[in-house]
């Protein structure tokens, strides 16, 4: 959805190129694949739970993976694939929520920022106090602040991921503002928020929804901390840093608890981190870490 | 040099304040009583009473943040609610464990990260180049924690090779305090290595790339030279850039690790004020960690000015 916006902005005759540059970018295919695959798991849960995440068996207790469970059960003999795609549900829901509040508190930010002189000096270092903590160790006091639950973990998410994205954006500002185009329609008598929406904002966004595709990142791996620590949504609430919490203590005898949301952990985020490069290489050269 | 490092200094003074005044709100941020949600759910009126009291929150908001102003501008970053002791000295009793584990990571990051970036860039396009890309990109995508359980069921449940956790100091027994950190800093590093390669080779090819490369080739200096003299110098400001990143990463991540690993370290700290809401430890950590890092990046970027005469006169 971010993408297409992006490649509409560029206007019809780019249109194409872009796309199928995209489709022409192997490792983008692949992060793609693996992505699009947890988002159907996400949003057909209901669909391929074989049980609901919250029923417990006590006579089907650590169930290894097999014997009708395909992935084994749990302590208290829930599903685990159930727990698991239920998991894909909300941990990505939570991501994307902190994509968009990020995308959008961090855009206000940034184009205010860069484009009214006077207010660059105190946003930007209001963001630069907020950069320089360690993220997860902000986002866990804030959300413990706030107390566990998924939206305050957004909030304390979106709270600490905001001034990546207020940076990217201003600094495109900073570069869009001195253009010829932009000095002409100020000339012409254009309205500052007319002139932010139909010149500078346009400009701005190839390196900001790279940005936010990592910041995708980055929110799934936070979170999971979170939930690991006990301040994300409070169980039995499947996410799967609260799946992986449960499997902790059981990881002698049991290991497969613990096992399954960490993968599909590892494969979200490098889904994600793969469709970042993808995006960068093409939307972004400028960027570009060099392929070789 | 001094003159740069003067205005550097200065400003950052903005954001030390700044920061300061979120770590001071961050306890301001729990809704409803915070005495009530600090004392949790089993406790007595009038322990709520007694932690309104000792944490100031009966006074104005004003005034309690000019108390903790003052008591932070004497290196007084109040007391512990579960420990009884000065945040400072919990702090700082806990420093060692931490300390080992971020050396000890750090090393490895710097002598895996590097020589893997260096070696994918010469290599370009080759399956070495591929084995590189591909770690550093699982080392970015894999969430440290759960490495960290799975070493565990490898290593110490499986083979019985190392311990489950536990710290041993350094003073006691070298080599089981090497074996105590070796799962907890490859946990950690890991990350760091992947960011540090990836760095390195997209720098190295940038450098490769370069003129002075091309001259140093053209008048036949042997490539080992080359690569040795010229091209390793200008990968040193990544380094850099990452070790400086590393400390927020590395202190973000030992307080998952640590708890893990039963390492009774600054992060298991964290964790378990975070869990206790203790209040004092959490802010002081906040505050203390912050500042740490804007010093750390003033260093960092007065390195950046020694290195490189350009930064010193760009801008």
């Amino acid at each position: 959805m971010a993408a297409d916006a992006a490649v509409a902005t560029l206007g019809p005759p780019r249109r194409l190129p872009t796309l199928r540059r995209l489709f022409r970018h192997r490792l983008f295919l692949v992060g793609l694949v693996l992505f699009g695959a947890m988002a159907v798991l996400a949003l057909g849960a209901d669909l391929i739970a074989p049980l609901a995440p919250e029923r417990m068996q006590f006579r089907a207790r650590f169930r290894p993976p097999g014997e009708g469970f395909l992935l084994g059960t749990d302590n208290f003999g829930r599903d685990i694939l159930s727990r698991l795609v239920f998991g894909a549900r909300l941990s990505l829901a939570i991501g994307f929520a902190v994509v968009l509040a990020t995308g959008l508190a961090g855009t206000v930010i940034g184009l205010v920022a860069g484009y009214f002189r006077r207010l660059d000096e105190p946003l930007m270092r209001a963001m630069d106090a907020l950069m320089a903590f360690p993220a997860v160790m902000l986002a866990l006091a804030i959300a413990a602040a706030l107390g566990p639950s998924a939206v305050n973990a957004v909030i304390a998410l979106s709270v600490v991921y905001i001034p990546r994205t207020a940076r990217i954006v201003r600094a495109s500002v900073l570069v869009v503002r001195e253009m010829e185009y932009v000095q002409a329609a100020l000339a012409f008598g254009g309205r500052h928020l007319w002139i932010l929406r139909r010149h500078v904002l346009p400009n701005s966004l190839a390196p900001l929804i790279v940005q936010l595709t990592f910041i995708f990142a980055y929110a799934v791996l936070a979170e999971s901390i979170l939930s690991f620590l006990g301040v994300g949504p409070p169980p039995p609430t499947p996410t799967w840093g609260n799946m992986i919490a449960e499997g902790k203590d059981y990881i002698r005898e049991a290991w497969w608890i613990a096992l399954w949301p960490g993968l599909a952990i590892c494969l979200t985020v490098l889904g994600l981190n793969l469709l970042g490069d993808g995006l960068r290489d093409v939307l972004d050269p400028r960027l570009k870490v060099q392929q070789g | 040099m001094l003159r740069f490092a003067a205005a550097r200094l200065l400003a950052s003074l903005p954001v030390l304040v700044l920061v300061s005044l979120v770590s001071f709100s961050v306890m301001h941020l729990i809704p409803g009583d915070p005495a009530s949600v600090i004392a949790g759910p089993a406790a007595t009126n009038q322990e709520i009473e007694q932690i309104r009291r000792s944490l100031g929150l009966d006074r104005p908001f004003l005034e309690q943040m000019a108390a903790w102003y003052w008591n932070v501008l004497q290196g007084d970053l109040g007391r512990s609610i579960l420990l009884g002791t000065s945040v400072w000295q919990a702090l700082v009793d806990r420093l060692p464990v931490t300390g080992s584990l971020a050396v000890l990571a750090l090393v490895m990051t710097v002598a895996i990260g590097v020589p893997a970036g260096v070696l994918a860039a010469l290599r370009a396009n080759s399956a070495v180049d591929a084995a590189v890309t591909g770690f550093a990109l699982l080392g970015v995508s894999v969430p440290s924690f759960w490495l960290a359980l799975m070493l565990i069921v490898l290593f110490s449940v499986i083979l019985e090779w190392l311990p489950t956790g536990g710290y041993v100091p350094l003073s006691a027994s070298p080599v089981d305090w090497f074996r105590s950190l070796l799962m907890p800093s490859v946990s950690l590093a890991l990350l760091q290595i992947g960011l540090l390669a990836r760095i390195t080779r997209a720098t190295m090819l940038e450098v490769l790339r370069q003129d002075y490369v091309r001259t140093a080739r053209a008048k036949g200096l042997p490539r080992a030279m080359v690569i040795g003299k010229h091209a390793l110098k200008n990968v040193m400001v990544p380094v850099i850039t990452v070790i400086g990143i590393s400390f927020g990463l590395l202190l973000s991540g030992s307080i998952v690790i640590e708890t893990v690993y039963s390492l009774p370290g600054i992060g298991r700290l964290v964790a378990t004020s975070i869990f206790g809401r203790d209040y004092p430890v959490i802010q002081g950590t906040l505050l203390l960690t912050a500042t740490m890092l804007v010093l750390l990046n003033l260093v960092v970027d007065l390195l950046y000015a020694a290195i490189d005469p350009r930064v010193r006169y760009g801008r």
